[in-house]
């Protein structure tokens, strides 16, 4: 144990995400020797996040204003919604340059041992979205283990009575990786989802 | 195949031990607690990624060590390949191959194959359906390692679905609560479930001859072996229903309705009460005629229960040479499927009988590795290397 206010930058630097109680030390050993105005930076980065960064009103996506960008752009088509778990889904769809429609940002996936339901999922908020009929296509873009499968079927049966066309991204094999690195599962089930090829 | 060379850095008793090893038999030789077992439990994990002894990874590392290395040089099909395997408890395991890291260490699975005997098999006849699952589990992913994916799964659908019936159990039943979440676990687990019951199903069809078969040859007396495989979906689902009738879209209906007729009970008690994880290889034996059956009628009498020690030893081996010999005959992938054969200190249990016999059996494999505490343990016909393992050293010495 250190002596108090260190001690308490480690315990908090210890409750993020993948860090560890040593690397917990370690950075904050970092941090007591690094230039002030470096450390300052920081604080100030966090402080900006804390105070200005909010939830979009409409989708649920990280933004600095009530609606965020994407919700803000007229040009994205809006016939189209893309179902994702987390903000940093929407950040690898959008890196595609693949998508032209909008997003709604569940929060995360259904998964009992962890507590979360569907109720602390922001689905009321997606059935509200799709109230005035302007959605004609969801698709689901959940993480494809078996959480985010089990959402994606939560959903689909949900929306199904809507008469909304439902799709689900292709789990298939990922691209740029060797066949046969690919596990048992991905490949069984790119198998099962193989395509007619039309030449 | 057979395994060329292991070596190990912290893993069990061992700081760091090179073992090289070649075709044909080694026996490994040394008193009680030196280390033998350590040795072919490493070459085991390798081949299986779990050990035969203990479920979870911590009693693997030496301790005081944060991890442990198992190589193994394998000569399979005319090629040789290293596998390393990293086993870091706590944290996820990593794999190379060929010195190149790879994703997963599941990748590994069918580099090399093994079908072990130990004393603990005992257990797969007088023991609780579990380890005879975990039998039939552990061959299915040796011959398909595709199946690795689905036990893990199965095993993940049915964490999450037990919490939820615990969880949402008490609020479901008094119709507060949201059932639409159970039906999805319900079908991931009729899914899922299908997949490993018609792999099990058709595995225990491939085995029942070899058993029946290895089992006469093992004994050497009265009655036969007969394996099935009774479901918790029902009676009529069994080794003989025709491929057609137990694919996996019918077992998955099936398994859809079974959990729809239990659901209430699954609400009260909080556990998933249908499915592969309540199922059981059924092992018999059948005296037809030979012998007055127990209860008059039918021959035909569960091996747990009323087999003799004896009986119950040669039911043990017979299921482990019926996986040689089915994994053997396996000519998928590079076409060399013969598993290396580990005895780990089976001979010290065997009557002279049943001892004569499994050696004769084995003889000819193409690598069998075999701990004992004493020479004579080991049966002449299977005189090879000889291996002395003394407080952390190995030493050829014949
Ligand atoms: N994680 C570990 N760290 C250090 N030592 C260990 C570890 N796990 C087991 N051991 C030691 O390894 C030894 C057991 O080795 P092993 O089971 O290979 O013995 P054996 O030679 O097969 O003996 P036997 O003839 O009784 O079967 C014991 O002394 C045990 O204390
Ligand atoms: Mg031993
Ligand atoms: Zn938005």
């Amino acid at each position: 144990m250190y002596e108090g206010v260190v001690q308490d930058l480690i315990d908090e630097l210890g409750r993020l995400p993948g860090v560890g109680p040593k690397s917990a030390q370690r950075i904050a050993f970092h941090l007591l020797q690094s230039d002030p105005v470096d450390v300052r930076r920081l604080v100030s980065a966090l402080t900006e996040v804390t105070e200005k960064v909010r939830f979009c009103s409409v989708c649920g996506n990280v933004s600095a204003d009530d609606l965020c960008r994407i919700c803000r752009d007229e040009r994205r088509d809006v016939s189209v919604l893309c179902v994702v778990e987390e903000p940093k889904d929407v950040v690898a769809i959008e890196k595609t340059r693949e998508f032209r429609g909008r997003y709604h940002v569940l929060g995360g996936a259904i998964s009992p041992i962890e507590g979360v339901g569907p109720d602390d999922l922001r689905i009321k908020e997606l059935l509200t979205r799709l109230a005035d009929g302007a959605i004609g296509e969801i698709i689901l873009a959940t993480d494809p283990n078996l959480e985010g499968e089990a959402t994606a079927t939560y959903l689909a049966r949900l929306l199904k009575p809507l008469g909304l066309r439902v799709t689900r991204l292709a789990s298939g094999l990922p691209v740029g990786g060797d066949l046969e690195y690919a596990d048992e599962l991905t490949l069984g089930r790119a198998f099962e989802g193989r395509r007619l090829l039309d030449v | 195949m057979h395994v060329t060379h292991l070596s190990l850095s912290d893993f069990r008793s061992y700081a760091a031990v090179e073992l090289p090893l070649e075709g044909g038999v080694s026996a490994l030789i040394g008193p009680n607690g030196q280390g033998k077992t350590n040795l072919v439990e490493a070459i085991g994990y390798v081949a299986s990624l779990s050990s035969h002894r203990v479920p979870a990874d911590a009693p693997l590392v030496r301790i005081g060590a944060p991890r442990a290395v198992i190589r193994t040089a394998i000569a399979k099909a005319g090629r040789d390949s290293l596998v390393e395997l990293e086993i870091t408890p706590g944290a996820a395991n990593r794999a190379r191959v060929n010195r190149a890291p790879v994703p997963r260490p599941r990748e590994v699975l069918g580099m090399l194959r093994t079908v072990l005997f130990a004393p603990e098999d005992l257990g797969l006849v007088k023991g609780d359906p579990d380890g005879r699952r975990r039998f039939t589990d552990d061959l299915l992913v040796a011959r398909a390692p595709r199946f690795a994916g689905v036990r893990a799964e199965v095993e993940r659908v049915l964490k999450q679905r037990n919490a939820l019936l615990k969880s949402a159990g008490a609020s479901i039943r008094s119709g507060r609560g949201d059932v639409r979440t159970l039906d999805v676990w319900d079908s991931h687990l009729a899914t899922a479930g299908a997949e490993l019951l018609a792999g099990r199903l058709h595995l225990v069809h491939l085995l029942q001859p070899l058993v029946r078969q290895a089992y006469r040859e093992v004994s050497g007396g009265q009655g036969e072996a007969r394996i099935d495989y009774r479901s918790s979906l029902g009676e009529d689902i069994t080794v003989d229903t025709p491929p057609a009738e137990r694919s996996r879209d019918l077992l998955a209906a099936r398994m859809l309705e079974a959990l729809a007729r239990v659901r209430p009970r699954e609400l009260e008690r909080g556990v998933s009460l249908v499915g592969p994880h309540r199922d059981d290889l059924v092992l018999q034996l059948d005296f037809g005629g030979t012998q007055p059956s127990p209860g008059g009628s039918g021959a035909l009498v569960p091996a747990k229960g009323y087999a003799s020690h004896g009986e119950s030893w040669s039911y043990a081996l017979a299921l482990r040479l019926a996986s040689y010999e089915l994994l053997r005959a396996d000519t998928s992938g590079d076409g060399d499927g013969e598993p290396v054969l580990i005895l780990d200190d089976v001979f010290a249990e065997l009557d002279t009988g049943r001892r004569r016999r499994l050696a004769e059996l084995v003889a000819g494999a193409e690598q069998v590795l075999i701990t004992a505490a004493v020479p004579d343990d080991v049966p002449q016909l299977l005189e090879g290397a000889r291996i002395d393992v003394m407080g952390g050293e190995v030493r050829r010495v014949r």
